[in-house]
This record gives structure tokens, C-alpha cells and sequence, in this order.
């Protein structure tokens, strides 16, 4: 009885540890009355319906260099030119596909590895656990940003696939450990005993019994994935690390950069990529909010904040610093 | 003393790691990028050299395994090999050159982000779901989702283009050489503002979160009662028994983040030309300087362990509790 009173305090589905679909539905509502979660995923669907509908919305070439360089925001041109010419929204627009893809599939492809290197090993317990404890504690601590800029640096170039790939590599560790914490104090108790007795197989019980009581855990693993994903992508990009003929918000910057863009005065081939990547990385940010007070009540009611949120966000800054 | 063996352990293997990633990398990309770099650099370099580099790289035909001991020997006898961009000279001394301007720039603009970062995260935490707690709340967690080179580029081109507040790069200006006089300090000092507050901006937000979310957790705290209903002092209660107890993670993340000051704000330094280890970093990447790069990666990657193994030491002596099980709790 004492453990069901501390997972209803930790999290709601805890009591039930597969919601039926109607409280499903009701956490999805609520999900949409949080105003910030709900501000979040606006913005996110912005760009989303932007990225997938890209060749549709832009209103030029992106590429081609027949405009008068260098042109303020006007109507002609929203958010002006580039030193060769070409129309900056349209590459905004052209832009986000990679940019978001490369965001989401190695925020994706994280928050798996985090699952398998967290959360399975935790369950197993015992040596396994210590080995890929030992592991992930090594990831954490090896510098991310060097490490990838010295890995993309051997690529050459890299494309988006062996972006998404470096990225998810390197962005598992914090993740497995904030799963691997919270699956040790889910498998001792009565319903993954009694799964056990039942005669359930360990990958139905990690993936069926434990995981769903995390599901706040792990979406916010991948908002956080995501979000650091598209800062580093961004970064690397800027750095000429990414392939500069591949139009995304990260090249801007660096065909940007390298036209001396702030030298001539436009400010606008700066501000625009920059502040999209701002603005998803915040829509992220908001929508993570809306998820933990929705897994947590005690944050509906006085502000307090959770220990996962306060972990993610020195591991935020964590990262950003390294 | 076992909880010492243990760290000391997990030192050894983490450095072990990261001396092995090192190595593995460039044998194990596509298209073998050390060949391309031997290749381009042939006819630049002496046969001695080449040589060097092939052994360095593993473009020969020597096993695996014995590549790998000679690695391992020539870091032991901290020989990191030649810079091919500044050629002959050897990497160790470029490093040693650009050390000294990281960890001035970046390892003061960090103590000035901690300091402040913590300071207004006591004050938030105490008057927390007031005005300013809602206010700074929400802006950090935009700056956090910031692209900080961004920010720089931004505070560079407002600052230093158009107002001419500041220099617009470099860490003092062309034409004055090195020394330890009043105008030179000052120059530096003028050429360092700009890049420490875009690190300060970009990094206090973590700081003020993180100390806010873990005062309130300490505020929650039966003795907090406790002493409240005693009656002790509010300034007492706010520092001695609040703030004190919360600011051990605190302390954690400033102590792992001196070790990060040795990477430098890798993209900050490129932005402003800042002479230091990150912009040579840069300049390794795109000379194809194989390795330079390798050399940063290590002093880089040693820097964050060792300080890593450092706070892990202290911690077991002002937390009791972390020397028993898992640390991982309050990191």
C-alpha cells in the first residue's frame, strides 16, 4: 500500500500501469489545457507543417542567385537576401527539413539507446548492470562537443544520415541514466513481481509493465534529446562541419558567417536561422514543462519542480558548457 | 578507502577510454581520412616526418595491437606529436601557447556565472511563484534553448559593429606584443569583455535553475520548519540552513564545469578569433591538422575527467552519504 501512495505522488499512471484508453484520452486534454505545453506544440507544429510542406510554402528558388544581394526584409523578399543574392525565407523554409530531421531523428535514436543502455540493464541488475553503468558514466563524462566535432571532422562533410547517427551516439548517456535511476525503484515492486510470477518474458516486462509508467521520463528525454540534438547540429553546421551545399539552418549560418553577413550589415541572414532554432529549441522546452506537470501534480499546485526537471536542466547547461 | 579505490578506478578506465577513442577514430571512418591527410601533406613534410605520421595513424601495414602499444608509449612519454598547420612545431607547445588564454577568459567568466547564477537563484527560490521567480524563470529557460554562438554573433555585431562599444576580435590588439605592463592588461582585459559576457549570458541560466530548484527542494525540508518555528534570524535561515544544504549539486556541477573551462566555450573563442584552445580546435578541423586535433581532444577529455575524479573526492567528504552507494542521485 505504501509503494502505491508514493507512485501516485511520483506519477498519476503509476496506479494503473496500462491507462485504458479513455484516461489515455483525458491525459492527451490536459496535455492541451497546460498553456505552456500548449504554446509548445503550437510552435512545434509550425515548423513541422513548414518542414513537410516546404516545397509548397517557398516562394522561391533557394538556391538561385537572381535577386539584388544583400536586400533588407521586404515584401518581396520577408526576411531580405544574401550576399549572392538569394532569398533568405525561402531558404528559412527549405531548411527546416533537415534541420528538424536531423533534430528529431537523433533525439529518437537517443532516447532508444537510452532505453536499451538505461532501462533494460536495470532490470537485469546485478553484473550487467554494473557494466553498463560503468559504460554510460564514461559517456557522460567524455566532453560531447569536442568529441563530436573531432568525429565529423574524420567524416568529412557529413550528411544528414551520419549526423543523425553521431548525434544519437554521443547524446545516449544522460538519458539511460535518469531511466536507469527511476527503473531500479519500479523493480521491486508488486506488479512487476507479480508480471514476473505470471511468467511474463524480462523484454515484456521492461517494455510493457516498467516503460509506460515512465512515459513522462522518456518524452521528456526526447524533448531534451531533441533540443541539445539540433543545438549540436546547428553548431557543427555553423563550424562547416555538416555539408554546406545541404540548405539547412546550420549552413545559414555558416554561408552567413562566411559572407561576412554581420561586416555588411545584414543583420537578417543572422537573426533568421538563429531565432528558428531558438524558437523550436523553446517550443521544446515549453512542451517538456507541460509533460512534467502533468506527471507530477505536486507542480500543479504549489511551484515546486521535480528532481528530473531540475537534472535536466544542469544537464542542459552541462552541455551547452562543454 | 574503498570509495577512493573505486573512483581512482573508474579515473584509470574513463581515461583508458578516452586514450582508446583516440586511437580507434580515424582507423575506423570511411574513406581512411588519415590517408587523405598524409597524401595532401606529402612534398610539404620530411620523410622523417611522414613516416611519423603514418605510424601516428595507422596507415602501414604493423598489426593492429602494436600500433596501439606505440600509441600508448609516445602519449606516456608526452609526445603528442608535430602540428602539421604550424609545422614543425610540436603540438604540445601549441597547446601550452593557447592554454593560457582559455583558462583566463573562460575559467573567470565561469566563476562570475556561478557566483551571480547562485546568488539569484537563492533570492528566487526564497521569494519562489513571485514575480521575478515567473520572469527569470521563463528567460532562462529560452536562453537555455539558445544557440549560444548565436548570441555572440549577435551581441558582436550590436556591441562591437554598431555601437563600437568593444573590439571586434582577437585577445589584444595587432601591433602590441605581450607583457606584463598596465596598458597592455587593459587592452586584454578590453578584447575579454565581450566574449565573458556571452559566456556569462549563455551559462547563468543553469546556475540560477538549478540552485532555485534545489533550495525549494531543501525549503520543503522538515528543520527548515523546524527552525522557522524556533524563530532563528531570516537571514540565518536563508543562508546558514537553506542555501547551505542546497548548494551541493551546486558545487558538483561548478567543480566539473572548471574541468570543461580547459575545452574553452569552444564556439565563443571561434566567434571572436579568441587565441585560445577552442579556435585552435578549429584550426586543426579544417587544416585536416589530424594531429593537433587528437592532442586537444586529450587535454580537453583529461582536464573534465580529473576534475571529475576531484570532485568525487570531495564529495565524499562533505556528503557522508554518496560514500556509500550511489552517487548518482544527487549529480
Amino acid at each position: 500500500m505504501i509503494n502505491r501512495q508514493e507512485a501516485l505522488g511520483k506519477d498519476e499512471a503509476a496506479v494503473t500501469p496500462r491507462p485504458p484508453n479513455r484516461a489515455r484520452f483525458l491525459v492527451l486534454v490536459s496535455f492541451f489545457k497546460n498553456k505552456k505545453s500548449a504554446i509548445g506544440f503550437v510552435i512545434f507544429s509550425l515548423f513541422a507543417i513548414m518542414a513537410i510542406f516546404s516545397p509548397w510554402i517557398r516562394p522561391y528558388n533557394p538556391s538561385a542567385t537572381e535577386f539584388l544581394p544583400l536586400q533588407p526584409p521586404s515584401w518581396h523578399h520577408l526576411l531580405g537576401t544574401t550576399a549572392s543574392g538569394q532569398d533568405v525565407f525561402s531558404q528559412l523554409v527549405v531548411g527546416s527539413r533537415v534541420s528538424l530531421g536531423i533534430g528529431v531523428g537523433a533525439g529518437v535514436l537517443a532516447t532508444v539507446l537510452a532505453i536499451l543502455m538505461g532501462m533494460v540493464p536495470a532490470y537485469l541488475g546485478g553484473r550487467t548492470d554494473a557494466i553498463f553503468n560503468t559504460i554510460t558514466n564514461i559517456m557522460l563524462v567524455i566532453p560531447g562537443l569536442p568529441l563530436l566535432i573531432v568525429i565529423t571532422a574524420y567524416i568529412h562533410q557529413s550528411g544528414t544520415w551520419s549526423l543523425i547517427f553521431v548525434l544519437g551516439l554521443t547524446g545516449w548517456a544522460w538519458g539511460a541514466r535518469v531511466l536507469r535511476s527511476q527503473t531500479l525503484t519500479y523493480v521491486r515492486r508488486d506488479f512487476v513481481v507479480a508480471a514476473k510470477l505470471a511468467g511474463a518474458s524480462h523484454w515484456y516486462i521492461v517494455m510493457h509493465e516498467i516503460l509506460p509508467n515512465m512515459l513522462s521520463l522518456v518524452v521528456a528525454n526526447l524533448m531534451f534529446g531533441t533540443l541539445g540534438a539540433l543545438l549540436a547540429t546547428a553548431s557543427l553546421q555553423f563550424l562547416g562541419l555538416g555539408n554546406p551545399d545541404a540548405m539547412s539552418w546550420g549552413t545559414m549560418l555558416f554561408w552567413a558567417e562566411n559572407g561576412e553577413a554581420l561586416l555588411n550589415g545584414a543583420w537578417w541572414w543572422i537573426v533568421a536561422p538563429g531565432a528558428a532554432v531558438a524558437l523550436v529549441g523553446a517550443s521544446m522546452a515549453l512542451m517538456n514543462f507541460g509533460v512534467d506537470e502533468l506527471s507530477n501534480p505536486r507542480l500543479r499546485q504549489a511551484l515546486q519542480y521535480s528532481k528530473a526537471m531540475a537534472k535536466a536542466q544542469a544537464s542542459g547547461a552541462g552541455r551547452k558548457r562543454a | 578507502m574503498r570509495y577512493v579505490l573505486n573512483r581512482f578506478g573508474f579515473l584509470v578506465l574513463s581515461i583508458w577510454a578516452a586514450l582508446t577513442i583516440n586511437f580507434v577514430l580515424p582507423r575506423l571512418m570511411p574513406g581512411n581520412p588519415a590517408q587523405v591527410m598524409i597524401v595532401r601533406y606529402k612534398g610539404q613534410l620530411t620523410p622523417v616526418a611522414l613516416h611519423a605520421l603514418e605510424l601516428q595513424f595507422g596507415v602501414t601495414h604493423a598489426p593492429l595491437w602494436q600500433q596501439y602499444l606505440q600509441y600508448l608509449s609516445h602519449l606516456l612519454h608526452g609526445n603528442l606529436g608535430l602540428s602539421l598547420t604550424y609545422y614543425p612545431v610540436p603540438v604540445s607547445q601549441v597547446i601550452a601557447q593557447s592554454l593560457p588564454w582559455t583558462l583566463g577568459l573562460v575559467g573567470i567568466a565561469t566563476i562570475i556565472s556561478m557566483v551571480i547564477g547562485t546568488a539569484v537563484g537563492i533570492y528566487l527560490a526564497w521569494n519562489h511563484g513571485r514575480f521575478w521567480d515567473n520572469v527569470l524563470s521563463t528567460v532562462a529557460m529560452f536562453t537555455a534553448a539558445l544557440p549560444y554562438f548565436w548570441l555572440a554573433l549577435l551581441l558582436l555585431y550590436v556591441l562591437a559593429y554598431v555601437y563600437h562599444w568593444f573590439p571586434l576580435a582577437h585577445a589584444y590588439s595587432t601591433g602590441l606584443t605581450p607583457q606584463w605592463r598596465l596598458p597592455f592588461i587593459l587592452n586584454v582585459v578590453r578584447h575579454a569583455m565581450l566574449p565573458a559576457l556571452t559566456i556569462v549570458v549563455s551559462s547563468i541560466g543553469g546556475w540560477m535553475i538549478g540552485m532555485r530548484n534545489n533550495m525549494i527542494q531543501t525549503l520543503g525540508e522538515d528543520y527548515m520548519t523546524f527552525a522557522e518555528a524556533r524563530g532563528i534570524r531570516r537571514w540565518r535561515l536563508m543562508f546558514q540552513y537553506a542555501a547551505r544544504n542546497a548548494i551541493l549539486p551546486s558545487l558538483t556541477s561548478f567543480a566539473m564545469s572548471l574541468g570543461f573551462v580547459v575545452g574553452g566555450a569552444l564556439l565563443t573563442e571561434m566567434v571572436f578569433s579568441y587565441p585560445g584552445v577552442g579556435l585552435q580546435l578549429m584550426v586543426a578541423v579544417q587544416n585536416e591538422d589530424y594531429p593537433l586535433m587528437q592532442g586537444l581532444f586529450l587535454i580537453i577529455a583529461l582536464a573534465v575527467l580529473i576534475a571529475n575524479f576531484i570532485v568525487e573526492m570531495f564529495y565524499g567528504r562533505l556528503d557522508p552519504r554518496t560514500r556509500q552507494g550511489e552517487g548518482g542521485a544527487y549529480s
